[in-house]
C-alpha cells in the first residue's frame, strides 16, 4: 500500500479535482458566492466521498463487473441522501437553503463516480479512506479559496466578517453567475503558473 | 400564455448553465467543436424532454403513494440511468443513422447533473405534468444553445496566442463568464 501520505498529497496537489482534473464544476461555480458555502459544500461533498470510497473498496469484489456502475450509483445516492437528512437537521438554515439544490446533486458530481471507478474499485478500504481524504481536502480547499476570493472582491467580507471598510466600492459582479467563471478562470490560470514554474 | 413564458425563462432567464452552472462538465468538456457541441445538445434535448416526464410519474405515481418522498434521490438517478441506456438501445435498432450521430454522448448524459437537477426543481416546485416537461424541454434547448455558441467562441480563440498558463480551461472559463454576462440580459425579461 502506498504511504497515506502521499496519497492525500496526491489529491490535494498533484491530481486536485477543480484545479487539476477540472471535474465535479457544478458545485463548484454555483455555491461559492461566500466562503462558508464553499466550505459546507466542501465538507458535505468529502464525507459522502470518503464513505462512498470506503464501502465501495469493500464490497467491490461482490460486484459484477457489468453492473458495476448502477451500484455504485445507489451505494453514493444513499449516502447522499444521508447527508441531506443530517444537514437538514443540524446545519444553519441559511446554510442548507443556499446549497439548496445542489446537495442532492452530489449525487452526479464525477469526482465521487470518477474516483470509486479509478480508485477504490482497484484498491483496499484503508487505501481508499485516505484518498476520499486525500481528494476530499483538495475539493474543498478549492472550494474555500474561490469561495474567499468572490466573497472578498465582491462584497469585502471574509467568513462573513466586514474586512474592507464598508464604503470601499463593491464588486458585485463577482458575486452574481458571471464571477464564478472569471475567478475560477483566474485561479486556475494561477494555479498553472506556479506548477510550470516548479516543474 | 403562461406556459410559453415558462419555456422562454427556462431557455433565457434561468439558462441552466450559464446562471444556475447545472450542465457545467459536458458543456466545458464536449465544446471543443460546433458539431459535436451540436450532436450533445440534440442528445440532452431527446433526454431531458423525457426524463422530466418519467421522473413526475415515477414520483407521484410511485413515491408519494408509497409514502417514500425522501428516495426520490436514488429513485430519480436509477430511472435516468436506465432511460438512457433504454433510450440507446432503443435509437440503436430503430434509427441507426441518429444513434451513429448521438451515440457517443448518450452514456455521458447520466452524469449531466442538469438532466437530474430539472427532475429535482420540478419536483420541489410541484409543477404539474405539462409544466414539468415543458420546464425539461427548456432548460434543455437553452443547453443546447448555450453549447453551440460556446463552442464556437472556442474555435475562434483556439489559435490565438495566449500566456501559457491561460490556455485550455481558464480562457474557455473566462469566454464563458463573458457569455454569461450577456444572457444577464435576459434578466428583465420576464
Amino acid at each position: 500500500m502506498a504511504n497515506p501520505l502521499k496519497i492525500i498529497k496526491n489529491g490535494i496537489i498533484d491530481e486536485n479535482p477543480t484545479f487539476v482534473q477540472v471535474i465535479g464544476m457544478c458545485p463548484t461555480l454555483a455555491v461559492t458566492s461566500s466562503a462558508i458555502n464553499g466550505l459546507g459544500m466542501g465538507v458535505s461533498t468529502a464525507a459522502v466521498l470518503i464513505c462512498a470510497n470506503v464501502v465501495i473498496s469493500l464490497i467491490r469484489n461482490f460486484i459484477p463487473d457489468k453492473v458495476r456502475i448502477p451500484a455504485f450509483v445507489v451505494v453514493i445516492a444513499s449516502f447522499v441522501t444521508i447527508v441531506d437528512f443530517i444537514l437538514q437537521a443540524y446545519a444553519p438554515s441559511s446554510l442548507y437553503n443556499a446549497l439548496g439544490l445542489y446537495i442532492p446533486l452530489i449525487v452526479v458530481n464525477c469526482i465521487i463516480l470518477g474516483r470509486a471507478e479509478a480508485f477504490a474499485s482497484k484498491n483496499g478500504a484503508v487505501a481508499s479512506f485516505f484518498d476520499g481524504v486525500g481528494q476530499g481536502l483538495g475539493f474543498t480547499i478549492a472550494l474555500c479559496v474561490l469561495g474567499l476570493v468572490r466573497e472578498f472582491i465582491g462584497a469585502g467580507t471574509a467568513f462573513g466578517v466586514q474586512i474592507l471598510p464598508e464604503t470601499f466600492p463593491q464588486t458585485l459582479i463577482l458575486i452574481m453567475a458571471p464571477g464564478a467563471f472569471f475567478a475560477l478562470g483566474m485561479l486556475m490560470a494561477l494555479f498553472n503558473y506556479f506548477r510550470n514554474k516548479k516543474a | 400564455m403562461s406556459y410559453v413564458l415558462l419555456v422562454l425563462a427556462a431557455i433565457f432567464v434561468n439558462n441552466y448553465v450559464l446562471s444556475q452552472f447545472l450542465g457545467i462538465c459536458p458543456f466545458l468538456g464536449v465544446s471543443k467543436k460546433v458539431e459535436t457541441a451540436a450532436g450533445m445538445g440534440a442528445a440532452v434535448i431527446f433526454v431531458m424532454t423525457l426524463a422530466s416526464a418519467v421522473t413526475y410519474f415515477v414520483y407521484n405515481l410511485i413515491l408519494v403513494n408509497l409514502g417514500i418522498e425522501y428516495l426520490y434521490n436514488i429513485a430519480f438517478i436509477l430511472v435516468i440511468a436506465a432511460l438512457v441506456q433504454l433510450v440507446e438501445m432503443f435509437l440503436k435498432k430503430s434509427s441507426p443513422s441518429l444513434y451513429q450521430a448521438l451515440g457517443v454522448y448518450l452514456p455521458l448524459i447520466t452524469t449531466n447533473c442538469a438532466v437530474l437537477g430539472v427532475a429535482v426543481t420540478n419536483m420541489q416546485r410541484d409543477y404539474n405534468f405539462l409544466q414539468s416537461v415543458l420546464n425539461g424541454f427548456g432548460g434543455a434547448v437553452g443547453f443546447a444553445l448555450a453549447i453551440v455558441l460556446f463552442a464556437g467562441i472556442r474555435e475562434r480563440i483556439q489559435y490565438n496566442n495566449m500566456p501559457k498558463a491561460f490556455e485550455g480551461f481558464p480562457t474557455a472559463l473566462v469566454a464563458a463568464g463573458l457569455m454569461s454576462i450577456a444572457f444577464l440580459g435576459f434578466q428583465g425579461l420576464i
